[in-house]
């Protein structure tokens, strides 16, 4: 285990991104649950595609062309859902489809092999440099910063919204502030884990914390317990079985839920 | 307490409610009742400030900036996982609690000991029957000791029983703190024997005062199109009366 640790340093990073990442995942995974968000992780993760493919295009870093057209995505779903004229998985189901669009159109107009466009499709810890890390770091301590003030009022309006209003809760801008920060997560997340699996990387582990929590903080508290364990196991698996990063803590994940459904049936 | 004058309100391009009025002091039980789709929610959710007004005003006495509130349970994740103790510090904090101090514990089982439901503090919302999810609704909506309250539908999944009890429970907490009582109800029994005021709606006004002026058979037949069952208890409360 140590030398998994030190011997390599893109193995440093890809714990240390790892590390981070989960417990943020984790921490947001349980709203995403909760409020039955689990389409719009899907379409933001896909959403992201578009905005990697154009960095390629542009020849510039794809996770800085990423982040922004993924918030701008975040930002539309949450507009047009706010209309109540479209509802949110058909919003979602409209953003999703077009961005892959454009992402498949940037891709086709950019010389030269489409190979590092599909390594975002299934993750590698390989391509995990710094700026991840730093990136990670960033979005722990956002998501540190939401804990005293926001995560109450989320945790609040995505069990009751109407009473959470009634008491001066700003949710509509709250559950936006949820969706940009779910958004951001699962841009950074995606090197690591991968476009096609980044969405069941958030939702996992709160289901599987969900089915075994007596309270949303024992729940939250699960999700980021089991997310970094999975993750931390995951990239272990993946460096000493030279298989996909994001399989393998997905499997792993998936093998956890199983876990904590048999004790749910078993003792609630 | 809160006086409703001339309220209308236009969701889209429809007018779901016109020109309704609803004055509740200190001590009243308002009933609204209607039909379904005849705007009884959407005068609750306009007086919480839930949905803009098109017209007219509402307005909460100065000084009353506590209004308790009891949704519609039926439209509630149940399986959220949470205690009920959670659920009534919510109602306290404005926010969901993470972790609560002793401090923070005695009034929220100071008011689930008011509705007769401190046994069912650790319990799981999984696990209650409708009445006592309905009772713990309440204890949520007095913790703050609000000099208002709002009900929509609380009967709704709720047992014979449990209805009784809850309006047991809900009387003597208005007799004890004086407190107004805004109910949204389909239960002719509650309204008849219960409210001390009726307003009874179908995208307007169609009859407002106390029970036994407000629902008569003319005015139930308006509202609803029929008497059906409401003639059996208005029939009966006449004879009382």
């Amino acid at each position: 285990m140590t030398d998994f640790w030190l011997s390599y340093p893109f193995m440093q990073r890809a714990v240390l991104a790892g590390l981070l990442l989960s417990v943020v995942a984790g921490y947001y995974g349980s709203f995403v649950v909760q409020r039955r968000m689990s389409f719009l992780g899907a379409g933001l993760a896909h959403a992201a595609f578009g905005g990697i493919a154009l960095g390629l295009l542009l020849g510039a870093e794809p996770l800085w062309v990423a982040l922004p057209f993924t918030a701008v995505v975040a930002t539309l779903i949450h507009v047009l859902r706010s209309t109540r004229q479209i509802s949110s998985d058909t919003a979602i189901g409209i953003l999703f489809s077009v961005s892959v669009a454009l992402g498949l159109l940037f891709l086709s107009m950019r010389e030269g092999s489409p190979v590092d466009a599909f390594s975002y499709l299934f993750g590698s810890i390989l391509g995990l440099g710094w700026l991840d890390v730093w990136l990670s770091v960033g979005l722990l301590a956002v998501a540190l910063a939401t804990l005293p003030r926001l995560w109450g009022r989320w945790a609040y309006a995505s069990f009751d919204e109407e009473a959470a209003r009634a008491q001066g809760v700003a949710t509509g801008r709250d559950s936006f502030l949820l969706t940009l920060c779910v958004a951001l997560t699962l841009v950074v997340s995606i090197k690591m884990v991968g476009i096609l699996l980044v969405s069941a990387w958030l939702v996992i582990p709160a289901a599987a914390a969900r089915l075994v929590a007596g309270s949303f903080g024992a729940m939250t508290a699960g999700a980021v317990l089991i997310s970094t364990a999975s993750t931390l196991a995951g990239l272990y698996i993946s460096w000493l079985a030279d298989l996909p990063s994001g399989a393998a803590v997905v499997l792993l994940q998936a093998l956890m839920f199983l876990f904590a459904w048999i004790i749910h049936r078993t003792i609630c | 307490m809160l006086h409703v004058d001339h309220m209308s309100v236009t969701l889209g391009r429809r007018c779901v409610l016109r020109d309704v009025s609803l004055h509740a002091g200190p001590g009243d039980f308002a009933a609204v009742m209607g039909p379904n789709g005849g705007g009884k929610s959407t005068l609750i959710r306009a007086i919480l400030g839930l949905i803009p007004i098109s017209s007219g005003t509402v307005r909460v006495t100065p000084g009353v900036s506590r209004i308790g509130y009891i949704p519609q349970t039926k439209t509630l994740d149940r399986t959220f996982p949470a205690t009920p103790v959670d659920l009534v510090a919510s109602g306290l904090q404005g926010r969901w609690p993470w972790l609560l101090s002793r401090q923070d514990r005695k009034p929220v089982l100071e008011a689930l000991s008011i509705v007769g439901a401190n046994h069912l503090a650790g319990s799981r919302l999984a696990d209650l029957s409708g009445g006592e999810l309905q009772r713990v609704y309440l204890a949520r909506a007095l913790v703050s000791d609000p000099p208002l309250v709002i009900l929509d539908e609380p009967e709704a999944g709720v047992d014979q029983t449990g209805t009784t009890d809850l309006y047991d429970v809900l009387d003597s907490c208005r007799k004890s703190r004086n407190m107004a009582i805004v109910m949204v109800t389909h239960d002719w029994d509650v309204a008849y024997h219960h409210a001390t005021k009726i307003l009874l709606i179908n995208g307007h006004t169609i009859a407002s005062g106390v029970p036994s002026e407000a629902l008569t058979d003319q005015a139930v037949r308006e509202a609803f199109g029929h008497v059906g069952h409401s003639h059996d208890v208005i029939g009966r409360g006449h004879a009382h009366d």
